[in-house]
């Protein structure tokens, strides 16, 4: 095990290396540069910037300098807010996005597996019917629906909650509920789909045909094998929503990095870009590696 | 404690006799077929299949039975709620065009899309996570490294690139989502493959000799279905969704076709003052959602060979 | 909640109440939505309104603007000009005070001026001050020595500018953020930290306390400031706040005292249920289409672009899409420019039927008809309010001559792209002018501007006639000069108006000292609550 997650690790250096280069790459060939506006900059002062900018090297050399840099961990100047270093712009909202997007993963694993448990046990019943019925409309309702209404209800209305902001307790309420919702989906009937599966394995026929209670079975037999799937999707979704979700950062106005992301992609910060590119490079490659480790953990017999 | 119970786990469940029974009783049909009889016994399913198909037939059809066009402006009725005598079923949009009409033909895009796309990244993520997951090792790193490298890409550059490069067509939507959305199906089904290669039925197979392709096809992808189906069900409003980021990226579709997505992403700006506007796109959505996730669950049971 | 309990709890109610109001006299504070997260607060790189915004309350120029918009002394607190017009003398004030105390001089403005031109500082808007001697060549660097800018402090009290030609609208120039001036010591001390909260240092009524990225920005009163009594704001928070929709959704909840900008399909609504609140007033902008004059169908097509045009019903387009009070586009320059009369075109004034009659004749002129229709691409980047007006277009020269439009949207850089390539053949545009004089408008069309003229429009004697106002002294003949000039290119018709533009904000009832204006120019110095 110690000689794989040593493999991983060694090969995650090259991972990266290789999505630095495609994505410097795909970023740089995307029609409009950082400096487009509806007001085209006249040719003299254009030639300035993109001097003090080194955007007029070839993209080679340019490439070869912000790897460079990278090794010494600078991820360069955003191209669009003149007075930070993308790695300040990383360093002041991935805090935010974080808090927020561990405790909607946190929310909706308890909320959902407990979802998916009552269905599960009760297949195919009212209950079942009922408890996803709840689960789905997570999913069924976008988050830009859910938001707003949410905003209008508690905040606007009934005034018990700010409508936006961030800063106390109180602003991470809404969010972290629009977060989670289409995550307890998920999870809910992952879970139940799972449970299912796992209930008919013929080794739990026989813990239950021996008269073990439900209780015992769930804690000791099944749930290992049940959160397989549900494993495997969370590496992914983990390092996605503590990134940031940039709807729900934009409609609740949260100083998070996902609207970097977009907003960084739409305004042409070729470095603000690739700095979080490279964050949530090294989270997907993190999380997947941590997921992995756990398969061996949850089921034994998985060798690599 | 997993390493005694879990040793009697076999896929040849031939060996209980209910089993034997049940298999008795459907004498003469193939897998599918049992399936599919098993499918119609159950209620929630046959009766989303049933809705599925009114909704279908409603976007093909539906817009034949309205004076309206897609695209026809009613300057006397703009944005107003449904009414019956202006043949504005369910209102109009903040342009005045009929959003019977547009919710319908709107449900076209999004039907194809969210279907077409998700089974398209269902096969791929199916096919890619097995072999993965199956041949384990160095191929299993380096796939699901290719993996880690797709799932990092700045995806709304390949969206701009793509849409630069190839111009616009509906396939390009296609390619755009299913670029991205096979990626969880395949770990997923990795994560499964790599548990169930280790359990006594396939190696039993492998014992007698079966190829590696009948191994995936027979014994790892039919174990690893129940979650993807249920897992594929989930992606289909991701798709649906995905598709007006695509519009407003200028992929997706195109002025004046519309789409689900799109149409509540416009509702919902004026939900407070025209909530009819999301209202007839939302709920097309979420009852076509609800039929399939109770489809994929009765599939998911259908499927099951321990469970009936 | 029975009587009885609110009995119970009228005591404490007052005590909390009088709590809250001996807070409101102790501080005045006022929340603003301010559109984007601000890019930066350095004044020479900042290129838009959420930017400006803070800085005209941080930083004051030689000129300043009052509560209307309109320009005042701001610095400096009297100017000459001499005979030529071709040499301004700014008198400053002695009392005028950075706010860690040290004395504002002339040097500081000269500082400005040059950091601003100089090449290595690559300022987007240095373009701004290029009416000043020798700032263009700077900029370009064909001349390296700095200190051949025609600026000079003569004392430390006593600011020189050299310009080109006369330039009338160089009050508004100097109003402008390009213009105020910078503490080089703080620059040089910090270097791009300068503009952080602790070392950032500024001239004008306020400074900066805090600023925690996609938050806030608060400000406090410069105590040094010279008019500081005067100022009964006592604290401002901006707060970016991109999406218009939550921004009005804060102001509901009274977490806001002003708003940027109100969603403009809300705009019936909030008319209807804050009316009260409600500010809505014409902008120095306009919407307006340009056409492709490289390429087929309108290169060479004069007939065609007039019947285009002719086929929009701009009040229709005002009234029943947009919706926000805009006033119907009849020409280039917008209505409100100082010393100049708009020029309209004149069949626009024509009743409905004849004017789609001609519509339809000049349609037909251009070699276009129900058989063999004409077929265009609209192009516009991606925004409801963009796409419903397409929309609305598309449909009139459907109905009107049977033209098939198609539309095609672009996310923003690829739709400039698509622009400054000429990669379209109908393209929806705006302008905004930066200061208040036609010439910000009319120079968009010169032969000379590069891509920032989106049609290729090309006319020598319009070029002339521009050139000609340049160096005019006499203000009533520049702006002849100017409106002749508009009236030819109305004729030629490179583009079609559709509306001027207006702002739209919230504001809370209870704020005091807001004037609406043109310029949308509303320094904090001036509101109360």
């Amino acid at each position: 095990m110690l000689s794989y997650f040593a493999k991983r690790i060694a090969s995650s250096i090259p991972t990266l290396f290789i999505i630095i280069t495609i994505a410097f790459f795909m970023i740089r060939l995307a029609p409009g540069g950082p400096f487009d506006s509806e007001r085209p900059v006249p040719a003299e002062i254009a030639a300035n910037l993109e001097k003090v900018y080194h955007l007029n090297d070839p993209l080679p050399v340019q490439y070869g300098y912000y790897l460079l840099n990278v090794l010494k961990g600078d991820f360069g100047p955003s191209f669009k807010y003149h007075d930070f270093t993308v790695s300040e712009l990383i360093a002041q909202g991935f805090p935010v996005s974080i808090q927020l997007g561990l405790l909607a993963i946190l929310l909706s694993l308890m909320i959902g597996v407990l979802f998916g448990v009552i269905a599960a046990l009760r297949q195919n019943s009212a209950i079942d019917y009922l408890v996803m019925g709840l689960a789905m409309t997570g999913i069924t309702i976008p988050n830009f629906v859910m938001a707003p209404i949410l905003i209008l209800l508690f905040g606007v209305f009934w005034g018990l909650l700010p409508t936006s902001g961030w800063g106390e307790l109180k602003h991470m309420v809404l969010p972290v509920i629009v977060l989670s919702l289409p995550q307890i989906a998920t999870v809910a009937r992952m879970t139940r789909a799972s449970l299912i599966e796992t209930l008919n394995m013929p080794y739990i026929r026989t813990a239950k045909a021996k008269g073990l209670p439900t209780r015992l079975i769930l804690s000791r037999h099944a749930s290992r094998a049940t959160l397989l799937p549900i494993l495997s999707w969370l590496g992914p979704a983990t390092a996605a929503i503590i990134t940031g979700s940039v709807v729900v950062e934009t409609i609740f106005g949260l100083p998070g990095i996902g609207r970097h992301f977009i907003n960084g992609a739409l305004n042409r910060d070729y470095t603000l870009v690739m700095g979080v590119v490279v964050f949530y490079g090294f989270l997907i490659i993190l999380m997947n590696l941590l997921v992995d480790l756990l398969y061996a953990w949850l089921d034994p017999r998985i060798k690599y | 404690m997993p390493g005694l119970t879990q040793g009697l786990n076999t896929k040849m469940s031939a060996l209980i006799p209910n089993e034997i029974v049940a298999d008795n009783t459907v004498a003469g049909l193939s897998p599918w077929q049992q399936a599919w009889r098993r499918l119609l016994h159950n209620k929630a399913a046959v009766v989303s299949i049933v809705l599925l198909v009114i909704i279908a037939v409603l976007c093909i059809f539906g817009p034949l039975f309205s004076p309206w066009e897609l695209d026809s402006v009613d300057w006397d009725n703009m944005g107003t709620p449904p009414h019956l005598q202006s043949h504005h079923y369910f209102g109009t949009d903040s342009n005045g065009r009929d959003l019977f009409v547009r919710t319908l033909e709107g449900g076209r895009i999004s039907l194809m899309v969210g279907l077409l796309a998700t089974a398209v990244s269902f096969v791929i993520g199916i096919i890619y996570g097995s072999i993965a997951g199956y041949a384990g090792g160095k191929t299993d790193s380096i796939m699901m490294r290719f993996v880690d490298v797709l799932y990092a890409l700045p995806f709304m550059f390949f969206v701009i690139l793509l849409t630069v490069y190839f111009g616009r067509s509906i396939w390009l939507i296609f390619i755009a989502i299913g670029a991205v959305e096979w990626l969880t199906m395949a770990r997923i089904v990795r994560g499964q493959t790599l548990s169930l290669k280790q359990r006594s039925f396939v190696e039993a197979a492998r014992v007698t000799g079966a190829s590696h392709y009948s191994i995936i096809k027979r014994h790892i992808i039919p174990n690893t279905l129940g979650p993807v189906i249920v897992y594929a069900t989930l992606t289909v409003p991701q798709v649906i969704l995905f598709e007006s980021f695509l519009s407003f990226l200028g992929l997706g579709v195109q002025e004046p076709m519309s789409s689900w997505g799109v149409l509540i992403a416009e509702g919902a700006q004026q939900m407070e003052s025209a909530p009819w506007m999301v209202l007839s796109p939302a709920i097309m959505l979420a009852v076509t959602l609800f039929c399939l996730n109770f489809i994929g669950d009765g599939l998911r049971d259908a499927l099951d060979p321990k469970d009936r | 909640m029975k009587i009885s309990q609110k009995l119970l709890f009228l005591p404490v109610l007052i005590l909390f109440s009088s709590i809250v109001s001996t807070a409101v006299n102790a501080e005045m504070v006022i929340h603003r939505g301010n559109g984007a997260e601000p890019e930066t607060l350095d004044i020479h790189k900042s290129t838009g309104v959420p930017e400006a915004n803070i800085q005209r309350d941080l930083f004051e120029g030689l000129i300043s603007e009052a509560a209307d918009g309109s320009l005042i002394p701001g610095a400096a607190e009297s100017w000459a000009t001499s005979e030529d017009a071709k040499l301004w003398t700014f008198k400053l004030r002695q009392n005028g005070k950075w706010s860690d105390g040290t004395q504002v001089t002339a040097n500081d403005f000269l500082n400005g001026f040059q950091r601003a031109l100089l090449p290595a500082t690559a300022s987007e808007y240095a373009f701004i001050l290029w009416p000043i001697k020798n700032a263009k060549a700077i900029s370009k660097g064909e001349i390296n020595d700095i200190n051949d800018l025609g600026v000079k402090a003569v004392d430390d009290f006593t600011l020189e500018i050299a310009l080109e030609n006369p330039t009338p609208f160089l009050t508004g120039l100097l109003s402008h953020h390009m213009a105020y001036p910078v503490p080089v010591a703080k620059i040089k001390e910090h270097g791009k930290k300068w503009t952080r909260p602790g070392n950032l240092i500024s001239n004008g009524p306020y400074q900066l306390a805090d600023w925690k990225p996609q938050s806030k920005i608060i400000l406090t009163k410069n105590p040094h400031y010279r008019d500081h009594d005067a100022i009964e704001v006592d604290n401002v928070y901006f707060h970016p706040i991109e999406d218009k929709a939550t921004e009005l959704k804060r102001f509901r909840a009274d977490e806001l005292d002003i708003t940027d900008d109100v969603p403009s399909d809300q705009i019936a609504w909030v008319k209807k249920n804050l009316g009260d609140a409600f500010r809505n007033t014409p902008y120095i902008g306009t919407y307006y289409l340009a056409m492709n004059l490289e390429q087929a169908p309108f290169k060479d097509n004069l007939a065609l672009r007039k019947a285009l045009s002719f086929a929009i019903d701009r009040n229709i387009l005002t009234d029943k899409v947009t919706k926000a009070g805009e006033l119907p586009g009849l020409g280039w320059v917008p209505p409100g420019m100082n010393g100049y009369t708009s020029q309209t075109i004149p069949e626009l004034a024509l009743e409905k039927k004849e004017r789609v009659a001609l519509a339809k004749k000049l349609y037909e002129e251009a070699g276009y008809s129900k058989d063999k229709p004409l077929e265009v691409e609209l192009l516009y980047n991606t925004s409801e309010n963009h796409k419903k007006i397409a929309i609305a277009l598309s449909a009139m020269w459907k109905q009107t001559l049977g033209v098939k439009v198609s539309l095609r949207n672009e996310e923003w850089k690829v739709y400039l792209n698509s622009r400054s390539q000429k990669q379209f053949q109908l393209i929806r545009s705006g302008w905004i002018g930066d200061y208040n004089d036609a010439s910000n408008f009319l120079d968009l069309f010169r032969s000379d501007v590069g891509t920032i003229n989106p049609s290729g429009y090309k006319n020598q004697n319009y070029d002339k006639l521009l050139k000609q106002a340049e160096i005019e002294t006499d203000a009533k003949q520049r702006a002849e000069f100017m409106q002749s000039a508009e009236k030819l290119l109305l004729a030629d018709m490179p583009l079609i108006p559709i509306y001027y533009y207006t702002t739209q904000h919230l504001l809370n009832p209870k704020i005091k000292g807001w004037e609406d204006n043109v310029m949308d120019i509303h320094p904090t110095r001036y509101l109360a609550k």
